[in-house]
């Protein structure tokens, strides 16, 4: 009967199992009670709004009316349909103004909330200006708002996975900012090069290229470091869909340079058909990613191996640095 | 401000933001060397403070049909079968000398059921689990709507009219212990009968042990009375005993609740060497902050940039042709 731990899983194994024990196998932290589509769709949906609002604001700038407006109505939509998915998420749904009630650093859902509320107003008020044409220096000042909170938004759900017991996501959380921030422009990039006219979607191009390279390098560095605590980030279920996002998103680099490179100066009719695929790959990619780093947190929490190992090891390392450094 | 995240911290409730006079931190000192598994502390929880139930599910595994602590399961008491192993590593059989003895020859154990059931040489290790009540709690840091309080007597209790059921408490506690109750939407946990302590009174666990494996007091007291049983046991030789959750310089700041084992804490299901989240807190803002940068720049450097990347990739593509 003794409770020995090991792998039954189907993937080959580049290491040996480590040897640990458990109690009958089971698992010690408990699986995160996030349901799912909600709170994958949610990440998507606050990285690609908060790329968004900063796509925007640079179009304002730049004077290219139809990416300004494609991007402030996807910043507004992915703010306003987060937050549907983020209240409905929640176990007691009606009470959700009490994530307003304090204001927690040490909780980064709460720090968030008064991210999400500012930014959804802003997002929305920048949006409903443009359309209609009322107070348009107001409508401008909210596009400020919403660019200076867009990043954030993207990011802060990293802290958000990072600040909890579950090892891929807390070890990780040096990395994980730059995938979700990356990840973030990628889809915002790809949201614009889907609706915006070829004229004016350069800068989506270049913002998708750029956040899918952050996502992708960030992502590498991560899984390097971590060693067999990322194991769920290449086996299973969450591997598949990690590697899945990577191949999207790559394939939205690869069509997006092809469209760019292509005759005309990226005008022509083949060009707009590579740039649509493009974007829409990196978004594809996006979705795919957070559901692939929101499962991997799930196999994380359910193998009591990945809380049991690396904390023998750390205890393993403390002793032997306390017997190595006691007089003899 | 450091020691509110993680480290020592010697009066947590004044940290929390009571005032000096403040009742002492109290707790549990669970003594699994005494722990005969009769559950007793797990239907005194359940009964009152109206704990409801939560499946008859037969585990299959052991005696432990509970199997683990969650919104409806406040105590827990672990049984653990193992094997006996010599000093050599090998498993630890009886073996008949067919010397004369009481019964028919075969018999030789005699009364031993043990040996007749073909559990000899098996361990019994049984420890009631319960919420640690950490000086740094990671489920109390992460609440976002405040649910999560300090009472005054150093504990971690919920306040149900208040939770939204966010679940970011149930990830955050590295012991697995808080959990939301799927039918209710909240979550729950052991409050160390905070309604039992405004009234001298002791927790319904602690009252209903009857081998005394569950002890309540004052935490510097208990501490004492646990450094204590330990030397005891070691004396007697059974050097295997140790405490688990007693150090207050450990990754969690020290357990209100806390253990003699017998055995590695994974072998009873609790983490070898937790550590709260918030430890880290720190370098996840400056991360996610320097990331949030870094997506500004790339937003910006996507409009400044305007035939950089073309511009990169005709002349490496055309340098190829």
């Amino acid at each position: 009967m003794s409770p020995k731990g090991g792998g039954g899983r189907g993937d080959r194994l580049m290491v040996p199992e480590a040897e640990f024990e458990s109690y009958y196998g089971k698992q010690i932290i408990k699986t995160p009670t996030w349901k799912t589509p909600d709170v994958p769709l949610y990440l998507f949906l606050g990285g690609m709004a908060g790329g968004s609002a900063l796509l925007a604001e640079g179009a304002a700038l730049q004077g290219l009316p139809t990416l300004e407006k494609v991007a402030r109505g996807a910043a507004a939509a992915g703010a306003g349909i987060g937050t549907v998915f983020l209240v409905h998420d929640l176990g007691r749904p009606e009470r959700f103004l009490n994530m307003l009630r304090v204001f927690k650093p040490t909780s980064p859902l709460s720090v968030g909330s008064f991210i999400l509320a500012p930014f959804s107003a802003f997002a929305t008020a920048a949006f409903g200006s443009q359309v209609t044409g009322w107070f348009p220096r107001l409508g401008r000042l909210a596009g400020v708002g919403a660019a200076a909170f867009g990043p954030p938004l993207a990011t802060y759900t990293a802290a958000l996975f990072a600040n909890t017991a579950v090892p891929i996501w807390h070890e990780g959380h040096r990395e994980l900012p730059f995938v979700f921030g990356g990840s973030g422009a990628a889809a915002a990039g790809g949201v614009a090069m889907m609706l915006a006219p070829a004229a004016q979607s350069g800068p989506a191009v270049r913002m998708a290229l750029a956040g899918a390279a952050l996502d992708v390098g960030a992502l590498e560095v991560m899984n390097r470091r971590l060693g067999m605590i990322a194991e769920p980030y290449e086996q299973g279920f969450s591997g598949r869909l990690m590697k899945t996002a990577r191949a999207l998103t790559g394939a939205g680099a690869g069509l997006s340079l092809l469209g760019a490179l292509g005759k005309r100066g990226g005008k022509g009719r083949r060009s707009r058909v590579a740039r649509v695929a493009a974007g829409a790959a990196y978004v594809a990619g996006s979705v795919t990613l957070r559901f692939g780093v929101f499962e991997a947190g799930l196999a994380s929490a359910r193998d009591p191996k990945y809380t049991v190992v690396p904390q023998k090891e750390r205890l393993a390392a403390r002793e032997a640095a306390r017997a190595a450094s006691a007089p003899s | 401000m450091a020691n509110s995240l993680w480290g020592r911290l010697d009066d947590v409730q004044a940290d929390a933001g009571y005032d000096g006079a403040h009742p002492p931190r109290m707790g549990f000192f669970t003594d699994t060397s005494v722990c005969i598994g009769c559950k007793a502390c797990e239907v005194a929880c359940k009964e009152w403070n109206e704990v409801p139930d939560d499946g008859y599910e037969l585990s299959g595994m052991s005696y432990d049909n509970t199997q683990a602590l969650g919104a409806s399961t406040w105590r827990h008491v672990a049984f653990v079968e193992k094997p006996l192993e010599t000093s050599a590593g090998k498993p630890l059989t009886t073996t008949d000398l067919g010397l004369p003895g009481m019964g028919p020859p075969g018999a030789m154990e005699g009364d031993d059921q043990g040996a007749r059931s073909g559990d000899a040489g098996v361990r019994w290790l049984m420890s009631s689990d319960v919420c640690k009540h950490c000086t740094h709690a990671a489920c109390l840091d992460v609440c976002p709507t405040g649910s999560l309080f300090r009472t005054e007597f150093g504990t971690v209790v919920v306040q149900p009219d208040i939770c939204n059921g966010c679940g970011y408490c149930v990830p955050a506690c590295p012991y697995g212990v808080i959990d939301l109750r799927k039918e209710d939407g909240r979550a729950f946990k052991c409050t160390l009968c905070y309604d039992r302590l405004k009234v001298d009174e002791t927790p319904a666990c602690a009252k209903a042990c009857p081998t005394e494996s569950i002890q309540f007091g004052e935490l510097g007291e208990l501490r004492e009375r646990a450094h204590a049983r330990v030397e005891q046991l070691h004396e007697q030789g059974v050097d295997v005993a140790r405490l688990y959750g007693a150090d207050p310089e450990d990754g969690v700041g020290g357990d209100g609740a806390f253990f003699l084992l017998l055995d590695e804490p994974e072998v009873y299901g609790l983490p070898p060497d937790p550590v709260v989240t918030t430890r880290d807190l720190g370098s996840i803002w400056k991360h996610v902050g320097a990331a949030a940068a870094a997506m500004t720049g790339l937003g910006v450097a996507s409009f400044t940039s305007r035939r950089l990347v073309p511009r990169l990739l005709s002349t490496s593509l055309g340098r190829r042709r």
